[in-house]
């Protein structure tokens, strides 16, 4: 039996059936639809959590002060408490420690902030002028903190535009503008551009100043909150990472690295956990999807019996006109793989429509991979054959002389 | 062309051997216009589904145009069945929703040596030798009448040109007007283009259009002889 005879009755026999055979094709599309729209949620989830990390900087270590240990006294006090680093620990760091870019000393604190007649608690970070370069923040207005500014410990601030909009109007110009931190008035030089994101980390939710100036006006002393270090390349960081733990350790006088006080977060290290939980979650959707395609593989089966059996005498006829047993199983199993093809191919693309309309309804991000279409294509295509086998080989093995007698 | 020497089929049903066919013998040449004729359970379905390579006997032999088709692999007896075979049914056994063109050239998708741009001008020239008239032949199979189904069903025999015609009851779901315009295409067949055909029944007066009765009751031939 040549191709074009074999696509040309599978054709036939499906359009000769055409509601069971739009049926049985909806119940693959529902399975590989579900596949696509739910993978790409969770890749989507899986690119949100990457960028918002990256988005905080690439490449980075940060250094953070660790637990308060006071001789004699057990009670510990939380992660970040001590007061142990120095702008010394920084320096040291820029100059002793190989394969860094950048290094930048930072300190925070939450404070009230107040312009005529509105307030708002939001955190002050003392920065220097490397900062923003390492954590790619650009500016929406006015200009970045000089290093001038840092030196004569000018009473300046950018605001981060969550904060702009909370203490002006929204989108207003405060440039120019007076606002109150801790009692000290400062003058409003810019607003950075908005990075996206709320919540722990965000970026957008701050005010920058310099780092003296934080150090003498809000900390009141000279220690700093942490060093965000900036490493050359993705592939250095664990060796930049084990060089400033040894320099620290050594420039405090710790022996032993367990009873170190300060910690180093790696960024890539972040990373790699949040990105497994979001490659969790997409094999869970995925998996779920793969029941419904599993019961559409099973609905394929069904009604491929179904047919065999209402054309018992036609497969007797066939026979004895002189159709092979392998004439016979390519004919059903040819039916069910164009089903599952068909189902997989409109499946993809009501999959498509779906993820783009959970993206644009929903506050899910959705990215559709090249892998999850031709996974789905390939599986769709394999139920195809394993479903359509047994039924094919039942076909196959019919008896010609009992079918054609069959009523 | 045929000959079959001592068929036997026998069937093993609850520990017991019932024989439908016992030692049947006989030979059909080339040209030969034969009727098999016999009662319900005679056995001459079996013996029709043993020429036309659908089964296979218990013992004996069945040479058919020299080749023993019990030596043969189930994809030869479909090749044998595609190649020199033509099957004509009590229930036509058409195509249901397709055309008439369509249910004659079926067979020849199972046949590998016909090149698919011949397949038209040989589904006419079997529909013509049916006498099916022209406009006929885009219609649905399921829009005929009986008389034209089975005529349709003889040109799908004819389209690989056989060498026997087996027509199993051909007439049996036919009225006798109908039933006669099918048997005289039989004998035309026969006469004008020298085919070979096997006609099994068991109505005496659909059998003596042939040329020669061989009679079978109880698995055996009770006679055989021309008329």
């Amino acid at each position: 039996m040549i191709f074009s005879d074999l696509f040309e009755e599978t054709i036939f026999s499906m359009s000769s059936n055409k509601s069971r055979s739009a049926l049985t094709i909806l119940g693959i599309v529902i399975g590989i639809a579900s596949v696509i729209a739910l993978i790409s949620v969770g890749q989507g989830t899986s690119k949100g959590i990457t960028d918002r990390i990256e988005s905080l900087g690439t490449n980075l270590l940060v250094v953070m002060p660790g637990q308060q240990r006071q001789a004699g006294n057990i009670v510990r006090g939380g992660m970040g408490s001590s007061q142990t680093l120095t702008l010394e620990d920084a320096e040291a760091i820029k100059t002793g420690v190989t394969d860094i870019t950048a290094v930048a000393p930072t300190v925070s604190a939450r404070k009230q902030v107040a312009v005529k007649g509105k307030n708002t608690n939001t955190s002050i970070y003392g920065i220097d002028t490397s900062y923003f370069g390492i954590k790619n923040i650009e500016m929406e207005l006015g200009a970045q903190i000089t290093d001038q500014q840092i030196k004569s410990r000018a009473k300046v601030a950018v605001l981060g535009p969550t904060t702009r909009d909370d203490l002006f109007d929204v989108e207003a110009n405060p440039v120019g503008q007076k606002i109150k931190i801790s009692g000290q008035e400062f003058t409003v030089i810019g607003v950075t551009k908005a990075k996206g994101g709320t919540g722990m980390g965000s970026s957008d939710d701050l005010i920058y100043i310099p780092l003296a100036t934080a150090q003498q006006y809000i900390i009141g002393n000279q220690s700093i909150s942490n060093i965000n270090i900036q490493v050359s390349s993705a592939d250095l960081m664990s060796f930049v990472q084990a060089q400033v733990q040894e320099l620290l350790l050594q420039r405090h006088r710790i022996a032993d690295a367990t009873q170190a006080d300060f910690s180093i977060m790696n960024q890539a290290d972040m990373l790699s956990a949040m990105s497994s939980v979001a490659d969790t979650l997409t094999l869970l959707l995925a998996a779920i999807a793969g029941i419904s395609l599993l019961v559409g593989g099973i609905g394929i089966m069904n009604m491929m019996l179904t047919t065999v059996t209402e054309r018992t005498r036609e497969i007797g006829l066939r026979k004895s006109l002189g159709a092979t047993s392998n004439d016979i199983s390519s004919q059903f199993l040819a039916e069910s793989v164009s089903l599952t093809f068909i189902g997989g191919i409109i499946g993809i693309i009501v999959g498509w429509g779906a993820s783009l309309l959970i993206g644009k309804l929903g506050s899910l991000t959705t990215v559709i991979t090249l892998w999850s279409v031709l996974l789905s294509v390939g599986v769709s295509t394999l139920v195809g054959v394993v479903f359509g086998y047994y039924p094919s080989r039942r076909a196959a093995k019919l008896d010609p002389i009992d079918a054609l007698r069959y009523q | 062309m045929i000959k079959c020497e001592k068929i036997t089929k026998s069937y093993f049903v609850g520990g017991t051997r019932t024989s439908v066919l016992k030692d049947v013998s006989f030979e059909i040449g080339e040209g030969e216009y034969v009727a098999i004729m016999g009662p319900s359970g005679s056995g001459k379905s079996t013996l029709m589904h043993i020429l036309g390579a659908l089964d296979r006997p218990t013992s004996g032999q069945y040479f058919l145009d020299g080749k023993n088709v019990f030596d043969l692999s189930e994809e030869e007896m479909a090749a044998i069945r595609s190649e020199k075979i033509g099957f004509v049914f009590q229930s036509f056994n058409l195509l249901p929703r397709s055309t008439v063109l369509r249910n004659v050239i079926l067979p020849l998708i199972y046949n590998g040596h016909v090149p698919k741009a011949t397949r038209r001008a040989k589904a006419e020239k079997a529909l013509n030798a049916v006498g099916l008239e022209t406009d006929q032949w885009t219609h649905l199979s399921n829009q005929l009448s009986g008389g034209q189904m089975q005529r349709v069903a003889i040109a799908r025999a004819l389209i690989n040109d056989p060498s026997i015609i087996l027509a199993d009851e051909p007439t049996g779901n036919l009225d006798s007007k109908t039933g006669a315009v099918v048997l005289d295409t039989f004998q035309k067949l026969n006469k004008e283009s020298g085919h070979t055909v096997i006609l099994i029944t068991h109505d005496k007066h659909v059998a003596e259009h042939a040329k020669r009765i061989i009679e079978i009751k109880d698995g055996e031939i009770i006679s055989d002889s021309p008329c």
